[in-house]
């Protein structure tokens, strides 16, 4: 077994006792916090693949800003933390697990079918990626208008964001 | 291209041991002669009031979106500055109109006060 596949294998179980704890936990808090690590897990399969610009996209955006939002939210909700009792699974969860066992072995007996699967593919040399990204986003012949349209974008999403939760002057007075 | 990812790996597992030592070898090694006094939560010398769980003010969700929107731009930023050495000109000032389009909406921001903290 190589070092790459040992990384590999304790990161995937890492990642999925995380993604386990995401559902069962009870505090909300804590159950964003394993989000973290799952996501990070993700990034650290990114890296293996050679995508390092998604690992980085992974870190940044959604361990970053996605989870610290969901932390946020939950802080800034009612105080659902102390919700702790209660049983943490509904109904329908025969039925949940029914499908999911159903969807997993489909997959196993389709993917497992695929000459291809278990196939080595070479890497593509990603070297030099990244900046060929940026070259390519600023050049007039490339993706300079929809990088200025991303700008316009985000620009509209912050000031409407700020619109929406500043609270009204006339429910102040 | 994976060598330069292991640096990151062992500063990444250097960063979780490095606070993790002192508290393993506080619980391994210190005395423990504890007193309600010494049990009681620490919150910089004041009498901690309440839960740990509180409701906060609404208004840090508008530094989080705010911090959020920046976070997405770094993603575009980023590829860009890695090129910067490359770039035409023009390349250039499509990335400072970019920034300025972003700088404008901070502006609005502080415009509406939402940075103040009242």
């Amino acid at each position: 077994m190589t070092p790459m596949q040992l990384i590999f294998i304790f990161t995937a179980v890492a990642s999925t006792v995380a993604a386990i704890m995401v559902v069962t936990r009870r505090n909300m808090v804590h159950a964003a916090l394993f989000l973290v690590m799952t996501l990070f897990g993700v990034a650290v399969a990114f890296v293996l693949l050679e995508a390092p610009f998604l690992a980085v996209v992974q870190v940044v955006v959604y361990i970053g800003a996605i989870a610290i939002l969901m932390i946020f939210a939950v802080m800034l909700t009612r105080n659902v933390t102390d919700d702790e009792s209660g049983h943490p699974f509904n109904a329908n969860v025969r039925l949940a697990l029914l499908s999911a066992v159903f969807v997993f072995s489909l997959l196993v007996v389709t993917l497992g079918g695929w000459a291809q699967f278990s196939a080595i593919a070479p890497f593509a040399n990603t070297s030099g990626a990244v900046a060929q990204l940026g070259e390519a986003l600023a050049a007039a012949d490339g993706y300079v208008l929809a990088f200025e349209v991303a700008s316009m974008l985000l620009l509209g999403a912050l000031v409407g964001a700020i619109f929406v939760v500043w609270p009204r002057q006339a429910e102040n007075d | 291209m994976l060598d330069n990812w292991l640096f990151i790996g062992i500063f990444v597992l250097v960063a979780g041991v490095f606070p993790a030592m002192p508290i393993i070898m506080f619980h391994l090694f210190g005395p423990k002669r504890s007193t309600p006094q010494k049990l009681e939560t620490y919150e910089c010398g004041m009498e901690t009031v309440g839960q740990t769980w509180v409701q906060f003010k609404v208004q840090y969700y508008i530094y989080a979106l705010v911090f959020l929107v920046f976070d997405v731009e770094l993603i575009f930023l980023y590829p860009w500055a890695v090129a910067f050495d490359t770039l035409p000109l023009l390349g250039v000032v499509a990335g400072v109109l970019f920034i300025f389009l972003l700088a404008d909406g901070l502006w609005y921001a502080w415009q509406k006060g939402a940075l103040e903290w009242s």
